[in-house]
């Protein structure tokens, strides 16, 4: 069976879409983060003006016909920087999951399905990188692969696999013993072919859950390692750099750091709605 | 030639618990080639055990084993060697189709990684054999019956012509009317494949039903042996 056909049937898409869209959850937040991409997709003509161009005639004006969202501290429309920041910020977040979540799933099915020391040695590594505090582990990391964009995805990515380890493990040990798997051992199935047909699939529907639910707290670690400067760089729009930006005058000019943050609410609960959704579908015999 | 000879087949189950347990106890079983041979016995007696050794399932025993004049190793097994040999229909058609895959992909997958020509006849064959539509090729297991489950079990187990079909208890999960077409079917099926059958079951009818020969089992070990005539006694009552 060729790749596709079997990404085909690991997605099954149609039908799931189509049931989707009963539940209220999953349509709202997904109908959001739709809007959202297509924001990010349009940003040079959708948004009303370069996002840095400055002007310091005009920094740190309140909400209004000419800036619907205000100027930041050096005079930049912050709509502008809203609609171009959704770029870096989705696109990494979508990056770190594509990195993190693969890997973790490799871990934890390797191990859960081999056993033994292999497992042993797997979980207890993957136990170490969770036994950090997440946020502090990826500054560690981004402290020390250097500020940047690509590094501070990387940090994150590096403190988010074990989850996905941990996760693809228990479903893999559960199924280990099953009928169908030794039925599939017994007609000539093994290796990785096993393991990519048979247990991914059944790993799958918890991990769609879990990178709904991770792709919030992501966009919410890279907020924060943009707000610590260790993520991505001035003068890009990020939306934790804007709020780092407004923090400076939040107590007279708030709506510079409460764009940005609202706009990071509304993502993640978007993102947390999707999840919740895709965890009612993910049961095969659901609808 | 014998189909399965052991002789003095044991195996344990240790848990850090409870420690070391006996499930077989030097099992001695002869099946000749061509009969239905039935293991009876309640259950915890090792008669499942005994079956998933014979599969390849559990690779820790001692003894020896030899199915059709091949011998096998414990923890060694010429699982390549045995795949067109010995297969196996399990007790709960719910648990024994993968959820996510639908009767076409169960189906063809064996028939490709064993490289057989022509998979998609072989597909509406084995459907053919087991009385289900081809339509049917396109259902996910949570879109079928128990009895349709159990056929396409039974389909897949036949797919690479075993000459020894291992059978753990295949109607009990099934409702009574049911039961019977699934074991008319095993029954036509062997004729046409030329197949020795191990039926397990803790059902004496079915037993009586099905088998030349029985064994009942007891605690790990043969109790007793039960001819024809017998069969029909035992199921009798």
């Amino acid at each position: 069976m060729n790749l596709s056909a079997q990404l085909f049937t690991l997605i099954d898409f149609a039908p799931r879409l189509r049931r989707g869209l009963r539940s209220p959850a999953a349509t709202i937040g997904a109908s959001v983060l739709l809007i959202v991409i297509i924001v990010a997709a349009f940003a040079p003509w959708l948004a009303p003006s370069d996002p840095l161009r400055q002007d310091i005639a005009l920094r740190l004006r309140p909400p209004g016909a000419g800036h619907w969202l205000g100027t930041d501290n050096l005079g930049r429309d912050i709509l502008s920087r809203l609609i171009y920041g959704a770029r870096p910020t989705l696109g990494i977040a979508a990056l770190v999951m594509a990195a993190a979540a693969p890997i973790g799933l490799l871990i934890g099915i390797v191990a859960g399905y081999v056993g033994g020391w292999t497992e042993r040695v797997l979980m207890r590594l993957t136990d170490i990188v969770l036994a950090f505090p997440q946020l502090v582990l990826a500054l560690a990391f981004a402290g020390l692969l250097g500020a940047g964009t690509f590094n501070g995805a990387l940090a994150v990515a590096l403190t988010i696999w074990p989850s996905y380890a941990r996760l693809a493990r228990t479903e893999t040990l559960s199924i280990r013993d099953s009928d169908y798997l030794a039925a599939a051992r017994m007609l000539g199935i093994r290796s990785s072919r096993l393991l990519w047909g048979h247990v991914l699939p059944i790993c799958l529907p918890f991990a769609h859950v879990r990178v709904a639910l991770d792709m919030a707290a992501t966009i919410l670690s890279l907020s924060s390692l943009g707000f610590l400067g260790l993520g991505v760089q001035p003068p890009t729009p990020e939306w934790g750099a804007m709020v780092a930006d407004g923090s400076k005058v939040i107590f007279d000019q708030w709506w510079v750091a409460a764009v940005p943050g609202a706009a990071i609410l509304i993502i993640c609960v978007a993102f947390n709605l999707l999840a919740d959704g895709l965890r009612d579908l993910g049961d095969p015999r659901h609808g | 030639m014998m189909a399965i000879d052991c002789k003095a087949l044991s195996a344990d189950f240790s848990t850090r618990r409870s420690g070391t347990t006996a499930v077989l106890k030097s099992v001695q079983l002869r099946v000749m080639t061509g009969e239905t041979f039935g293991l009876i016995g309640p259950s915890g007696c090792g008669k499942s055990t005994l079956l998933r050794i014979l599969a390849g399932l559990h690779t820790r025993w001692r003894g020896e084993v030899s199915i059709f004049g091949q011998t096998l190793q414990p923890d060694n097994y010429p699982r390549n060697a045995l795949l067109s040999t010995v297969q196996m229909v399990f007790q709960d058609p719910y648990a024994s189709l993968h959820p996510r895959h639908s009767v076409g992909r169960a189906l063809l997958e064996p028939l490709k990684v064993n490289n057989i020509p022509e998979p998609a006849r072989r597909l509406r064959q084995a459907l053919d054999d087991v009385g289900l539509p081809p339509s049917i090729e396109q259902r996910y297991p949570h879109q079928m019956s128990g009895g349709q489950r159990q056929r396409v079990a039974i389909a897949r187990a036949l797919l690479l012509r075993p000459s020894l079909l291992l059978l753990d208890e295949p109607t009990s999960a099934l409702d009574v009317s049911v039961q019977a077409e699934i074991l008319n079917l095993l029954n036509q099926l062997k004729a046409r494949y030329n197949m020795t059958m191990l039926l397990v079951s803790h059902d004496a009818g079915v037993i009586a039903h099905m088998c030349d020969r029985a064994a009942v089992m007891q605690d790990g070990a043969m109790a007793q042996l039960l001819l024809r005539e017998q069969l029909a006694i035992y199921g009798g009552t």
